[in-house]
């Protein structure tokens, strides 16, 4: 699960971490007072109004504007609240912007880039650092990446203080800006660990004309896992910043992405999921989304999956693959014959079929007299879809 | 013996007493798994599933009833804790089945192991399976049959496929082994791959990896310097967008050597002969013992 801009820094802010601050405004008419708040609260006439989607880019997609005064402000919150923003994360759709962040102008001296996040190899977390703050951290890992620190923690222990002399010698603080980015370092794997943060990254990390150090963005992922003990966290779920048939498809316990192909597929398990999108593409065809209809398939579940994947026009044959383990493949059987009769499919449906219990659904299926298409291995049915939506 | 598992193993069911725990143990135990005991806290003293005797801790049933494997369906929220108590009981093989334990207990699981003696498979994992001697967690039994060609895998329903692949061309596996698609798990790849390469009883071996991480390269490089049976591959999600979560926790991309193409890439360069369609698992396994 990610959260907007505003809701990290306020996560950051009780971590005694210092954040470029400032308040939400949801609608123009709050605006002015906001603008006001800021100016006084800061003693700044200067603002920054920033988007609060969760996608990346935001600057480059003209979400983020600084404001020399007041009316400037204003400007600023009535075009960016309400415009749909297009960034290379949004996709060519580009996201609506429901709420902006009025913030406190800063002079900035030098920009970082941190973040935390797990590293897969060792299991542990990895703290990472580059004096290339503010860009693209990926265009850095691959053609500089002798500019990115990494330090790996043990967890038993934590982010120790040597650690974080190291990354805060490595960025080539000194003085005053060196301790507080010690402290800054050692306060974010708290809240990282704390909140069972997957990733927490402050791009930029700033040191102001002041010599003050403090996180003037700041994105966090989730574990999804965990959110069953972090409720505050999971209260903040924004629905708006995700696909609609993804968060219907996730209240049946169905895990759908939409991808933009033709070939509908209903699969049950992730792996064999993604290996039948493959499937369809070696055999011509384009997957229209990866669908785990996991290990409880079963009559509703079949009915709301195929309702799903109806909801994308673009679907022009579906083809469904179960192997059953635990799943038993005659009441998936079962739940096709009465998703088939009852959503008047006007799409072609190849079913595939194959484990436990298959020879009782082949049955169902064939005595229910509704019209699919019946495949036997995993090429025959890719072979059949992607002709049939062809 | 096949490898991990075989029927001399001594298995107890952690959360054998609860609707999962307990519909798999009867499984396993129709298979014909020496399941010795199971451990519900709260509920020792008990006896289910026609005779196997329920235990309150770990170390009761390492003790009574001399346990070496342990499969556990315990909740998420508590399984981390499952796991650490198997293994400071002292049992060597824990295989944890249970799907949505947080990262950062499963770091910490981790951890606690480094100084262990117990070996981890999980979790998130469909388990372990050695035809007509063990079945240790849910893979569907019926759908394996003794065999020289162990398969390793980071997924559940594809490893079925594989398997159900194999046994078409007239083959049987050794021992299946789900490692399962968490980004923490606690045997790599690389590990099971060592293991079937020193088993006299495995020829070949099947190894099913999907987009995210880098344990099949890992598993590549090891083939390249030291491997000393065919490896046949497949990794899921050569259509998966990057920067998509695919079901399991561990499939997203989110560097570049993490594409389904550039494992692919590396595996061939490695010697593994890599499908591309996952139709032809089972007819590459045919092919390489015909020309091994």
């Amino acid at each position: 699960m990610n959260i907007h801009e505003y809701q990290a820094k306020e996560l950051l802010k009780e971590y005694k971490i210092a954040i470029q601050d400032g308040f939400v405004v949801s609608e123009v008419s709050a605006a002015d007072a906001a603008i006001t708040a800021v100016q006084q609260q800061f003693n700044t006439q200067a603002v920054v109004i920033k988007a609060q989607i969760h996608a990346g880019g935001r600057g480059k997609g003209g979400g983020v504007k600084f404001c020399p005064d007041t009316a400037s402000a204003k400007q600023a919150v009535e075009s960016i609240l309400g415009m749909n923003l297009v960034t290379h994360q949004t996709g060519p759709d580009g996201q609506l912007v429901r709420q902006v962040l009025v913030a406190q102008a800063l002079d900035i001296q030098f920009e970082y880039y941190v973040a935390i996040t797990l590293d897969r190899s060792t299991g542990c977390p990895v703290v990472m650092v580059s004096t290339e703050g503010g860009v693209d951290i990926e265009t850095v890992a691959a053609e500089t990446p002798d500019k990115i620190t990494r330090v790996v923690v043990d967890p038993v222990v934590g982010l120790r203080a040597f650690q974080a002399r190291h990354l805060a010698g490595s960025l080539g603080l000194s003085g005053d800006v060196y301790k507080q980015a010690i402290a800054f370092f050692i306060k974010l794997y708290c809240c990282y660990e704390a909140a069972d943060a997957s990733l927490i990254e402050v791009n930029p990390l700033v040191v102001t004309d002041d010599n003050q150090l403090v996180a003037l963005d700041a994105k966090f992922n989730f574990d999804d896992n965990a959110l069953y003990r972090q409720k505050t966290i999971a209260s903040q779920r924004d629905t708006h910043e995700e696909d609609p048939s993804e968060v219907e498809a996730s209240k049946h316990n169905l895990n759908y992405v939409k991808l933009d192909g033709t070939v509908g597929c209903m699969v049950n398990g992730a792996g064999l999921a993604m290996a039948t999108m493959d499937i369809i593409k070696f055999e011509g065809g384009e997957p229209a989304n990866f669908l785990d209809v996991g290990g409880g398939a079963n009559v509703e579940t079949v009915k709301q999956g195929f309702s799903i994947i109806l909801s994308d026009p673009n679907v022009k044959a579906i083809l469904v693959n179960i192997f059953g383990g635990i799943v038993r493949c005659d009441r998936v059987a079962n739940g096709i014959v009465q998703a088939v009769s009852e959503l008047n499919l006007s799409v072609p449906v190849v079913v595939r079929l194959e484990g436990t219990n298959a020879s009782v659904a082949k049955t169902i299926l064939d005595k229910s007299g509704v019209s699919i298409i019946s495949a036997t291995t995993l090429e025959d049915a890719a072979q059949k879809v992607v002709q049939a939506a062809s | 013996m096949a490898i991990l598992v075989d029927n001399e193993s001594r298995i107890i069911v952690q959360g054998i007493t609860g609707s999962e725990g307990s519909f798999h143990a009867e499984q396993c135990l129709a298979y014909g798994s020496n399941i010795v005991g199971g451990v519900t806290p709260g509920k020792g003293g008990q006896s289910v599933l026609e005779g196997v005797p329920v235990f309150n801790t770990c170390y009761d049933a390492r003790q009574s009833v001399q346990a070496n494997v342990s499969l556990i369906f315990v909740p998420a929220p508590f399984a981390a804790e499952a796991i650490m108590e198997a293994a400071d009981a002292g049992i060597e093989l824990v295989v944890c089945i249970t799907e949505g334990i947080p990262v950062r207990d499963m770091i910490m699981v981790k951890a606690y192991l480094k100084n262990k003696q117990t070996r981890l498979i999980g979790p998130n994992c469909p388990g372990l399976l050695t035809p007509e001697q063990a079945k240790v967690g849910i893979m569907p039994g019926f759908i394996a049959k003794p065999g020289r060609i162990g398969v390793v895998s980071k997924s559940g329903t594809l490893t079925y496929e594989a398997v159900y692949q194999i046994g078409r061309v007239g083959l049987g596996q050794s021992t299946c082994v789900g490692i399962g698609g968490d980004p923490i798990i606690g045997t790599s790849m690389l590990e099971v791959l060592t293991l079937f390469d020193a088993d006299p009883l495995t020829d070949a071996v099947v190894l099913i990896g999907e987009i995210g991480g880098s344990m099949e390269i890992e598993a590549a490089e090891y083939v390249q310097q030291h491997g000393k049976k065919p490896v046949i591959g497949f990794i899921a999600g050569e259509t998966a967008p990057p920067g998509r979560r695919m079901g399991h926790a561990g499939a997203i991309v989110s560097g570049a050597d993490e594409s389904a193409a550039a494992k692919k890439a590396i595996m061939r360069s490695s010697g593994i002969v890599v499908v591309d369609s996952p139709a032809g698992i089972g007819e590459a396994v045919a092919q390489q013992l015909q020309t091994a």
